[in-house]
């Protein structure tokens, strides 16, 4: 199997160039249409870029699906006083993503299009893109590319003799899970201590360096040279309504063929599991899916018969958030399987807030101690009551992500639980 | 008027209508309408991260709790400190805090002022529910007077928000994160040489930051409290004295926006010792040939009295920054009954100004006496060298007061026809005088200081003084009446009236007017200038 591996139902836009690996260059990026529609834009006032994207329907792909269109027109309009920032969210690390990352490995012309045709429409001058420190390979790839952008006269003063000159700086953090929250990424990039601010105020107002800042997706800006080359009505007509446009659905677990797939919003999950990547491996069964990154509500596999789009998956009960697609087979272990997600955000709070600094780390030693066979019952009413104070009750959301799948599979599988307490299940048994 | 109209919003609080100016934060709005609002990360001297999430209130309309340290009231709200959302929620926190910390009120230094003890008797939960092991980080010795128990930290960050913010020495962070967060100095550079670093003892809400000095000392719920006028420099930081068996066990520093916004330096703080001496003049001693007898008030006063009608000569009149307005004032004016040169002080003066980077009104002034400032307002003239030595001569008649003549040799004064002493401690040069009368120290008294800007301040007594001392201003008071110079003032206040009715500078000045935050007085001031720094 080629990777990566192409289905065809797929709708490749974002991930047309995907496994050619001359898209990384700028020559071969052209090839795909590249830097047209960044032309295109800079020709046009930054206003009517946005009513473009505005029309696209493009929403946030970092999970929130926030319109971007809306988002951009939240800066200030006279950037006389004060510089402006565009960030660019390249930090993805929440367990099952792994949509940014592929989309900065093959396609880094891609994101810095649509990076610059963002910083154009918000009037910023200075785009930063914010990378995980542990994406070593992106970061050179992203790296070179930025200079040949340069070099091309695409990035840098006077871009394409248009008189906008936007510059680019790859940042790299230092891996730490809070600073892909938007907040944290600023404090972070400023040298600060990542950790979230508090909002308000809130970024379009004061944020990078104090200064009126918007914070964008690796994948929604990617989306942004396509829209602008081929029109808000052809984006419309591509996912639903509500929804509109494609999707890379990252998953991961118990599938045959795990990987990204670009599919239009709306594309059933069933058929996204059992077609697109080949269904349960080992001829198993389905038990559950994470469909939005380990942040959000497990379902249950009767709950799976669901259209993926944001409205779809909170109607369902859970969030569309990243489509970080995690698929669990019936041998699953749910129990060590929260476990070890609960274990990610206890080691993954910064600590600022009360509820989250402590609520993590004693969700992890109630859940170790099941796991171990020395659980009670009332463990269970004491994750639950510990995990509704750990909501709503912090600066950011990730005490939130630590309590969703603590509750919601207490809530689903709750034998598994009271299995491990009554010690049906040998504390340590090898299970997937 | 309709700017005035529109820069205040009203809200209610728990049902109550509370107007306030427009960007007030609930919590200090709440503060006005007179309820209180459980918090531990924010503090009103520095900035506020919204990070112990105990001060979560509900806000009708708003579907999350806000933290009432950063939300600012907006017209019309109507905010439930009370409600049960808000009650759970801070119950929730408490229990929280309490998973980590460990319950050793009984041996802890700040148990009886400390806000998880007291937040969690007011409404925590009844028992944790914590069945695991429980973090240890132990103890560490961050250098300077600072001992930190990791274990009771609750990581509100005041501390590190103090030394970044307002003293503005980077010297403590965060490191780790998550639930292994604890603060540290970095790697050996402790807090030794930063001058202001005790405050974060104060300001530390739990039993984290401990001073070395008071460790171990006394229970908190037995000690007294009166409010005073630090008086190791001109600045007149307000401070709280605490005492047990008559001792002083610490000084902290009393919130007063004009003067120390709620800090005072190290040095101040633990420059206290001296008021503890038990070397002190217990009765007055009336000389007999070369013997000093111990005599009763009444006898003393008398043939003193008697030896000041009959005097002959110079008149020299020493004072002592150290004592009250009132002291030195009644000494002035009987220096002027007496026909005394212009009377004379001395006082200790440091190298340098220590300022507080983030509170730059407040520092460790030069002057390191309390009253210098008032003295000069009294007619006093500093003499002798920056040791506080030197600059004294004898003459033919001497009154001294307060300055214990240390650095003089054993026969100053003997060839004085009438040396009278009042003070605290006889050194040799002391036991030269004819009179040497108990006086108490300004922790034994009430009276007023007049800092370096020229704001008098009033103090209150925290200690006992020794049975037959007097306030010096009792003294001089009885003498002037027996010189047919008005009544004796009954007590300090109409003691500080009469002060004002010979000395300009005080003239009109009450006890009333000067409160619990100081008043200037009436004389121009020039802040930095003239004889006060």
């Amino acid at each position: 199997m080629a990777y990566p591996y192409k289905h065809e139902r797929e709708t490749r836009v974002l991930t047309e160039a995907f496994g050619d690996p001359a898209a990384r260059t700028i020559e071969g990026w052209k090839k795909y249409g590249g830097y047209e529609a960044l032309r295109q834009a800079l020709g046009m006032a930054p206003n009517d870029v946005i009513e473009v994207v505005k029309a696209s329907g493009l929403r946030g792909r970092g999970g929130a699906g926030f319109p971007t269109g809306v988002k951009w027109s939240f800066m200030p309009r006279d950037d006389s006083r004060q510089p402006h920032y565009l960030l660019i969210n390249a930090d993805e690390s929440e367990p099952g993503a792994f949509k940014d990352r592929e989309l900065l490995r093959w396609t880094p012309h891609q994101v810095i299009e649509g990076a610059l045709i963002g910083a154009h429409a918000i009037r910023a001058k200075h785009v930063y893109i914010y990378m995980r420190g542990e994406f070593f390979e992106p970061a050179q790839i992203v790296g070179r590319a930025i200079e040949e952008a340069y070099e091309a006269g695409f990035a840098g003063p006077d871009m394409m003799g248009s008189g906008i000159g936007i510059d680019i700086t790859l940042h790299l953090g230092a891996g730490a899970y809070i600073c892909g929250e938007e907040t944290g990424l600023m404090n972070s990039l400023e040298g600060r201590r990542g950790q979230p601010r508090i909002k308000p105020p809130f970024p379009a107002v004061m944020g990078a360096f104090s200064r009126p800042t918007t914070i964008n997706n690796v994948e929604t800006v990617s989306a942004v040279p396509h829209i602008m080359r081929r029109g808000a009505e052809w984006y419309r007509s591509i996912g639903t309504e509500k929804s509109p446009g494609t999707k890379l659905f990252n998953v991961s677990g118990h599938v045959v063929r795990r990987g990204n797939y670009e599919l239009p919003l709306g594309f059933p999950m069933k058929d996204l599991i059992y077609d697109v990547c080949g269904g349960i491996r080992d001829g198993r069964e389905l038990k559950a899916v994470i469909p939005g990154g380990s942040s959000v509500p497990i379902l249950a596999a009767s709950e799976c018969d669901i259209n993926l789009d944001y409205e779809s998956v909170a109607a369902a009960g859970s969030m569309l958030g990243t489509a970080s697609v995690i698929v669990m087979d019936d041998r699953t272990d749910i129990v060590k399987a929260v476990r070890r997600m609960v274990e990610f955000y206890s080691h993954e709070s910064c600590g600022q807030c009360t509820p989250c600094r402590e609520g993590t780390e004693w969700t992890a030693k109630i859940m170790r101690r099941i796991e171990a066979g020395e659980g009670t019952a009332d463990d269970l009413d004491t994750l639950l009551e510990v995990g509704r104070n750990m909501t709503g009750t912090t600066i950011c959301v990730l005490s939130d992500s630590c309590a969703a799948p603590v509750a919601s599979s207490i809530a689903k599988f709750r034998d598994e639980y009271m299995a491990r307490i009554r010690r049906e299940v040998p504390a340590g048994a090898l299970t997937v | 008027m309709a700017n005035e109209q529109t820069e205040n919003v009203t809200c209610r609080i728990n049902g109550i209508e509370v107007t306030v100016p427009r960007g007030t934060r609930i919590i200090e709005a709440a503060e006005q309408a007179g309820i209180g609002i459980a918090h531990y990360c924010y503090h009103p001297g520095l900035s506020a991260p919204a990070m112990c999430r105990m001060c979560l209130v509900e806000i009708e309309g708003v579907p999350k709790l806000q933290p009432a340290c950063v939300s600012t009231v907006a017209e019309g709200n109507n905010i439930l400190t009370e409600s049960e959302r808000a009650r759970e929620s801070r119950k929730g926190t408490l229990e929280f805090y309490l998973i980590n910390h460990p319950l050793d009120c009984p041996v802890c230094d700040k148990s009886g002022e400390c806000r998880l003890q007291d937040f969690v008797h007011a409404e925590g939960p009844k028992h944790g529910r914590l069945r695991d092991a429980k973090v240890i980080f132990g103890q560490d010795d961050f250098g300077g007077n600072i001992l930190y128990d990791g274990d009771r930290c609750i990581m509100c960050t005041r501390c590190v928000r103090f030394m970044r913010e307002v003293a503005q020495d980077d010297l403590l962070g965060v490191v780790q994160r998550g639930h292994r967060s604890v603060i540290d100095t970095f790697f050996e550079q402790g807090l030794d040489d930063s001058p202001f670093h005790t405050n974060i003892v104060d300001i530390c809400p739990v039993g984290a930051l401990l001073d070395k000095d008071f460790l171990h000392k006394a229970r908190v719920w037995d000690l007294d409290h009166a409010p005073s006028i630090c008086p190791n420099c001109s600045q007149g930081c307000n401070i709280r004295i605490d005492t047990r068996d008559n001792l002083v066990q610490r000084l902290r520093p009393r919130a007063n926006p004009d003067v120390n916004s709620y800090w005072m330096c190290d040095y101040g703080r633990h420059s206290y010792e001296w008021m503890n001496g038990t070397d002190r003049i217990e009765a007055p001693l009336v000389r007999d040939g070369e013997r000093l007898v111990a005599q009763n008030w009444q006898p003393a006063m008398l043939a003193l009295l008697d030896r000041l009608k009959q005097r002959a000569g110079s008149v020299r009149i020493v004072g002592s920054p150290m004592l009250s307005n009132e002291d030195n004032g009644l000494l002035a004016r009987l220096g002027s009954l007496l026909g005394a040169a212009a009377p004379v002080y001395r006082s200790a003066r440091a190298e340098d100004e220590v300022v507080l980077p983030g509170f730059p009104k407040l520092a460790r002034r030069r002057e390191l006496a309390a009253n210098g400032r008032g003295l000069s307002a009294l007619g006093f003239e500093r003499v002798g060298d920056d040791r506080a030595q030197g600059g004294l001569t004898s003459a033919d008649v001497l009154i001294v007061l307060g300055d214990e003549l240390a650095d003089l040799p054993a026969d100053f004064g003997r060839d004085a026809s009438l040396f009278v002493y009042l003070g605290h401690r006889l050194h040799p040069a002391a036991r030269n005088a004819h009179f040497v009368l108990p006086v108490s120290t300004f922790a034994e008294q009430e009276g007023t200081f007049t800092n370096f800007e020229g704001r008098v301040q009033r103090f209150w007594p925290a200690l006992q003084p020794p049975p037959l001392a007097r306030p010096a201003w009792q003294v001089l008071g009885v003498l002037l009446a027996g010189l047919d110079d008005g009544p004796a003032p009954a007590d300090a206040a109409n003691a500080f009236l009469r002060v004002g009715s010979f000395f300009e500078p005080f003239a009109g000045l009450t006890y009333e007017m000067i409160g619990t935050r100081g008043a200037l007085m009436n004389e121009p001031v020039a802040i930095g200038a003239g004889g006060g720094d």
